[in-house]
């Protein structure tokens, strides 16, 4: 899919003119506690949003707001290609992690296989099912995972599988919790990457909460700064990371080495 | 019944099996133990192992409420007040004021003094020890019938939610992103585990009921590769321990539900080093 000239009147800022999301008013509370409030955003397809913030700042809850999973006030709004509003935008949800010890005797193919059907998995697998769970698994180069155990990947390709599993079928909006552990720098990369191709490729709307915050600079193309219960700022990366909010919950080193690499950055397109 | 005994005697045409009493636990044998293998393995897998033997537990006080009003038999009050301490222990664990191991603790102990306070009440605890032990040979052409219809449907239900409840198992959030209702299956999953305990106490016993559930199923992980393999060892070491014990209780003159449990007690020690000499 190529982006398109913006269609839509409801949505002026987004470039594609195909889909958005917007997040209004949003507010949690959980046993009487308000744990986010007043949180707006906008959400264009083809764009990946980086949600950063300090710990317990409310950035998984926002996720799993927005999932449904718990319950929220405010509204989740959709709007597809011919601006009609669904209530609802198809949702591809990647854990932070799966509660299960590593002697589970649940495979790739198990996974699969109970997230696409109904037939029991302790009976049989449908035909063609192996096919398809080496497709989808493709997407995310983890063909070769098909057969292993849960308990026996690495974070890192557990975290292939489980992209893979929220990409069948394609979302509208691909929602992603990156581990806070168990994955190392290399797989952290890789895994950036691969999300990247795949925004490109079928043009998906991504929210990400990250706590890495170089490789939210290198891929995301915006970033929402989770704090106080809200989102205090939103922007590019450049303008989020020099706001002075963000500069104080990260620490000026931080701040300093983000407008030095991005410096080199911008010098060395110059340069080419 | 009558087609079941002639094909008892045609196929097992052994002394002890001439007994009704044997033909008619040897069928209760089948029918059960597939239904704990089957379960057990979701139970082990969501680290439950502690809530089903809290069920057993419970049943005390549902044969104490039983007692009380006076109801000939007691499976139907044993049936409610499960069920109804299943529901507590949901629902209190998820207000989160305590660790779900606190709460279940908590409601077990309950149920088992409250049981016992009843029942003991004038002096007369002796009268229901049999439940703690329970009795296997004493199963009635009708309990068989209420145990096949129970077969049937906890059969079929595993069926139809087993996928999902499995996923809803793994991650509640990945399950919400797919559309399942987690609480539903959450609930509907641990009311078939209070009906399944509920039904066979009378015949296993108090004491040891959840150890059926859990045996099997730990053994299979053991040796299990994927969910396939995990029910299909399960069931099998389920099904086996429970035609080995019958016979060999009736040669001992044991209680059949210890004999049974004692003999998946071997088989979880044989898939142990199994998995230990494999890696």
């Amino acid at each position: 899919m190529k982006h398109h000239k913006c269609a839509n009147s409801e949505c002026k800022t987004c470039e594609c003119g195909l889909c958005c999301t917007k997040i209004n008013n949003f507010g949690v509370k959980r046993s009487g506690i308000e744990i986010l409030k007043d949180v707006n955003l906008h959400i264009h397809c083809g764009d990946l949003t980086a949600i950063i913030g300090p710990n317990g700042a409310g950035k998984s809850t926002l996720l799993k707001a927005i999932l449904g999973d718990i319950s929220h006030t405010g509204e989740l709004q959709f709007l597809d290609a011919k601006n009609k509003g669904t209530t609802r935008p198809a949702m591809g949800y990647v854990p932070q992690k799966l509660d299960l010890d590593s002697s589970s005797p649940t495979s790739v193919l198990d996974l699969f296989a109970a997230a696409h059907t109904n037939i029991p998995i302790w009976f049989t697998y449908p035909k063609k099912m192996r096919e398809r769970v080496r497709e989808s698994l493709a997407r995310t180069q983890g063909e070769h995972l098909i057969n292993k155990r849960l308990g026996e990947l690495s974070g890192g390709e557990l975290q292939r599988v489980l992209l893979a599993l929220a990409l069948d079928p394609i979302p509208h909006l691909l929602l992603l919790d990156e581990p806070v552990s168990g994955i190392d720098q290399k797989g952290l990369e890789l895994f950036y990457e691969t999300v990247s191709i795949l925004r490109d490729n079928y043009d998906l709307s991504i929210i990400l909460v990250s706590h890495d915050l170089s490789l939210v600079a290198e891929y995301a193309d915006r970033v929402a700064f989770v704090n106080n219960k809200t989102i205090e700022c939103c922007g590019t990366p450049q303008e989020v990371f020099g706001n002075v909010k963000v500069i104080q919950t990260f620490g000026l080193g931080w701040a300093n080495r983000f407008q030095r690499d991005e410096k080199d950055r911008v010098d060395n397109a110059i340069m080419v | 019944m009558q087609l079941w005994y002639s094909l008892v005697d045609l196929l097992l045409p052994f002394g002890w099996m001439q007994h009704e009493f044997m033909k008619n636990a040897l069928l209760g044998v089948l029918l059960v133990t597939p239904i704990f293998g089957l379960l057990g393995t979701m139970i082990v897998n969501n680290k439950m192992a502690f809530f089903s033997d809290s069920l057993g537990h419970s049943a005390l006080t549902g044969i104490a409420i039983g007692v009380i009003l006076g109801i000939k038999n007691p499976i139907w009050s044993i049936l409610f007040f499960s069920v109804l301490i299943t529901i507590a222990i949901l629902i209190v664990k998820e207000a989160n004021t305590a660790s779900t191991d606190t709460v279940i603790g908590v409601f077990s102990s309950t149920a088992v003094a409250l049981g016992i306070v009843i029942l003991s009440r004038n002096g007369g605890f002796n009268k229901y020890s049999g439940y703690l032990i329970g009795d296997l040979l004493s199963i009635s052409p009708s309990d068989l019938l209420t145990l096949g219809i129970v077969f049937v449907i906890v059969i079929s239900l595993w069926a139809v939610i087993f996928n999902k409840l499995l996923i809803s198992s793994m991650n509640q959030s990945l399950a919400r992103s797919r559309g399942i209702g987690v609480k539903f299956y959450e609930y509907l999953f641990t009311i078939m585990m209070a009906v399944i305990v509920t039904i066979s106490i009378q015949w296993v016993g108090i004491l040891i009921i959840s150890s059926l559930l859990i045996i099997p199923a730990a053994s299979s992980r053991n040796i299990a590769r994927n969910m396939r393999q995990y029910h299909f060892y399960s069931v099998l070491i389920a099904l086996i321990s429970g035609l080995a014990g019958l016979i060999l209780s009736y040669f001992w003159g044991t209680a059949t539900g210890a004999t049974i449990v004692l003999i998946t007690s071997g088989f979880f020690a044989l898939t142990f080093v199994m998995k230990l000499r494999l890696g």
